[in-house]
């Protein structure tokens, strides 16, 4: 009679067994990257496995959820499904989600599949590649999730040229391609810790709750079935910082710094998130202010009480960023708003009963910094004078997001940092891109800002009509510009029979 | 009597994204095509990797194949994430019963004297040549260019796990869940000379830097020979000599070798097709892994096979490689 195997027995046989010391090449060769980043791994066997699933367990329940998935997309496009959104500005914010996010998830797949292949230790590696997989999935499945809309909406079409290129799709295209550059351990305390296991709940519950609030069946169906690959990752994302910090003392200095900077780097990428919210979902699932208290505060701040045994901190400006959060979404959409004719989806003035909530929620700074704003914008678009600045933002070297963050104890000062490197000079937009550049020159110079990029003559032009229409492939007039009286309002008042 | 059914029907704006659209004209696209072509990232990098600093994060020079449009590599089976897990799904039922259905009425202990051994010493250790399968194809997926041929590498990375891991079950029906036979065909794969000199070629391509001609090595040469070897030949042997059962848990990768030969001749295939310089290229590398793994696979084949057997094998590959326009 054949003994029982407990799982972890079993998986052991069928995935780390499968390893074996090399004896005609010198494994370095083969794994070259482990050491640069100076990271000490004594013992590539006391990996915990996160969590353990063989290739046929996997196929059978993914098979299952992308059966389950499609049959909903199908449904969705046949019965029209975009016709039961809240309100058509709801759709702008899966636009930011396409061209912002989704191609994300493919540097995710990426940067997976390449510490899927260059670690040393096969039960990390085994773990990244189904990572990869799933990031693969998630990529793909966002696709087909927009398919339908692109169909009846503008602004969807050109996602991956616009992601390569357009101004303030930078600042998350350039968030993946620092952590991808980095070595295959700050890509993982980056993305597979920081943004997977700290931040991963800050951006998908408030994009996939708010399409639940917002009537779209097509967005809440995808995000529920990638939250099971996503509770695999966040174990991924906590065994790897345990794992860095057992193997030796001097990786936590290291992993402290890894951590530092990719929590600034993070909460500047949610910016985009803190706006959805604030102002991009009609129907309001609860302020950016809320979601960072419970999702960041509570969450992340008993995670790092228990990572206090190790030696590690709270992320270097927690407090700065525990102001931000009464302030970012007002001073994003703001951007946005004065650049709508340079946007690829539409912005809008917050209608009277958003702006009261927006009043309710954020007591201490609305009415006193933002409101007043909203009302000139009102007023000037009551006369017909619907405001656009025609200047180009300076840009932050490091998070590339238009110099626009106020300082956080004076909100009518707005907030400049600069380093000198090799006889130039460079801008941030806060002390902690500064340090993040002051510790890397030579990477950070290295930025596409697209701002310097359009002054040099390298997007086109020679005007910046030119450079939206030709470079970033815009429909003007179509994608870009006010909602009132865009093409989507237009159909949508068609489809709805209204005037 | 006809039915009417009405359906609301919206005039969309347009049948797909723009970049689907310039490729395949203005109609509906499919799900592999929207799921695949131009996902990738193409232009204005923001930093080199610390890493590789000689090349972008997204390259297409880490090969010395070139391409006009590295999305010629049409998969001709069309797998996107969510076809790929159907059709492995459906693959892994039929394999799942074959085990369940093996290991009930315990057919191990119906095999000949001797099976088992033979099992061990010659099956069983593939399951750390799959490990090296997979390593080469992550490679190939991670250096690769053009979501096209990656994602199919990334697939085949994993099924050779999945494939790894069936091998692994076989020995534990085999030794009933000590691992004692894991450990013995790991023993072999460290320490018999027969297999040492396919160990040694693994690890030589493990560490080669040109991803596409690690993939004409693992996945044209290495793999044709093995299947040739293993599950055509020594598959045959199993049967004459009363192990046919044993092709109950193999069938997996009988069918796996048939599906994924469509993809990667057809990937060789458009290589080829595109320059007289693709061409010769794949034709060196062709030429030299046949000869590494070739002799390093004859002293396994003599023994388990007879010294006809890899000619066999080696003509069955020619065959491929002729039809993928090689060596005319
Ligand atoms: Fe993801
Ligand atoms: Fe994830
Ligand atoms: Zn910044």
């Amino acid at each position: 009679m054949a003994k029982k195997l407990n799982i972890k027995d079993k998986y052991r046989l069928l995935t780390r067994d499968l390893d074996w010391e090399f004896s005609y090449v010198d494994r370095k060769d083969a794994f070259p990257f482990e050491e640069f980043e100076g990271i000490k791994i004594t013992d590539w066997s006391k990996w915990e496995d996160p969590f353990r699933l063989t290739m046929d367990s996997y196929w059978k329940y993914q098979a299952e959820k992308e059966k389950k998935l499609y049959a909903i997309f199908d449904a969705f496009s046949q019965n029209n499904g975009h016709l039961n959104v809240s309100d058509p500005r709801y759709v702008n914010a899966l636009k930011l989600f396409l061209t912002g996010v989704s191609p994300l998830e493919y540097q995710a797949y990426q940067g997976f599949a390449h510490v899927g292949r260059q670690f040393g230790g096969v039960g990390a590696r085994v773990a990244c590649q189904m990572q990869a997989i799933d990031e693969l999935r998630h990529v793909q499945t966002q696709i087909h999730a927009m398919s339908h809309y692109n169909k009846f909406f503008d602004g969807f079409q050109d996602y991956s040229h616009m992601h390569d290129r357009v101004w303030y799709l930078s600042v998350p295209k350039s968030f993946f391609n620092d952590a991808r550059a980095a070595g295959p351990f700050e890509f993982m305390v980056a993305i597979g810790f920081s943004f997977e296991y700290v931040l991963t709940n800050l951006l998908f519950v408030p994009f996939m709750s708010g399409a639940a609030h917002n009537g779209d069946m097509a967005t809440v169906t995808f995000g529920f079935s990638a939250q099971s690959d996503e509770a695999r990752h966040m174990t991924l994302g906590l065994e790897v910082i345990k794992f860095l910090l057992e193997q030796h003392e001097d990786n936590v200095p290291i992993v402290q710094k890894w951590i530092d900077k990719w929590f600034w780097r993070g909460t500047r990428l949610l910016t985009i998130v803190a706006m959805m919210m604030d102002y991009m979902l009609p129907n309001k699932v609860m302020s950016w202010k809320e979601a960072w208290e419970v999702y960041f505060e509570e969450a992340g701040g008993s995670l790092f009480k228990d990572l206090a045994r190790y030696g590690i901190k709270m992320p270097k400006y927690a407090e700065t960023i525990e102001k931000e959060k009464e302030h970012v979404s007002h001073q994003a959409w703001w951007i946005f708003y004065t650049h709508g004719h340079a946007a690829g989806f539409h912005t809008w003035i917050p209608s009277d009963e958003e702006l009261d909530w927006l009043s309710e929620k954020y007591p201490d700074t609305f009415d006193k910094y933002y409101r007043p704003r909203w009302e000139l914008a009102k007023e000037m678009e009551a006369k017909g004078e619907r405001f656009y600045t025609k200047a180009l933002p300076q840009l932050c070297t490091t998070c590339q997001i238009p110099m626009g963050f106020t300082e956080m104890d004076d909100p009518t000062q707005v907030c400049y940092r600069d380093s000198v490197y090799n006889g130039d000079r460079y801008h941030f937009c806060s002390d902690g891109c500064k340090d993040i550049f002051d510790d890397e020159p030579e990477k950070y110079v290295q930025s596409w800002l697209p701002v310097h990029q359009i002054f040099q003559g390298n997007c086109g032009g020679p005007d910046v009509e030119n450079v939206l229409s030709d470079f970033y492939r815009m429909n003007l007039g179509e994608d870009n510009m006010d909602m009132k009286g865009s093409p989507d309002e237009k159909r949508w008042k068609q489809w709805k029979g209204v005037a | 009597m006809t039915i009417e059914i009405k359906t609301a029907t919206l005039e969309p704006v347009r049948n797909t994204y723009a970049h689907i659209e310039r490729r395949f004209g203005d109609k509906p696209a499919t799900r592999y095509q929207e799921a695949t072509y131009d996902v990738q990232s193409e232009k204005y990098f923001h930093y080199r990797p610390l890493w590789q600093p000689e090349k972008e994060l997204n390259d297409p020079s880490r090969t010395a194949i070139k391409m006009k449009d590295w999305y010629d590599f049409k998969d001709p089976r069309q797998f996107y994430y969510g076809a790929y897990v159907q059709q492995r799904a459906k693959m892994q039922e039929v394999a799942e019963n074959n085990y369940a259905f093996f290991e009930k009425r315990n057919l191990m202990a119906c095999l000949p004297d001797g099976m088992e051994a033979k099992i061990i010493k010659y099956l069983i250790p593939l399951r750390h040549l799959e490990q090296g399968a997979n390593l080469n194809n992550m490679y190939a997926c991670s250096y690769g260019y053009g979501t096209a041929i990656t994602q199919a590498c990334l697939y085949n990375g994993m099924d050779r796990l999945g494939i790894a891991q069936y091998l692994s079950r076989i020995g534990l029906i085999i030794d009933g869940n000590t691992g004692d036979s894991l450990a013995e065909a790991k023993q072999a794969w460290m320490n018999d000379a027969i297999w040492q000199g396919i160990r040694a070629a693994v690890e030589k391509m493990i560490i080669t830097e040109d991803w596409f001609e690690v993939l004409v090595a693992q996945d044209v040469v290495l793999d044709c020979l093995m299947h040739e070897l293993f599950y055509v030949q020594f598959d045959q042997w199993l049967q004459d000599n009363g192990a046919q059962d044993i092709g109950m848990l193999t069938e997996f990768m009988q069918v796996w070798a048939k599906d994924n030969n469509r993809w990667i001749d057809a990937t060789l295939k458009i290589a080829a097709a595109e320059s007289a310089e693709n061409k010769a290229l794949l034709e060196t590398w062709v030429s030299d892994w046949k000869q590494v793994i070739s002799e390093a696979l004859s002293p396994l084949a003599v023994e388990m096979l007879g010294s006809d057997a890899l000619a066999l094998a080696e003509s069955a590959l020619d065959k491929r490689l002729m039809k993928a326009g090689l060596f005319k």
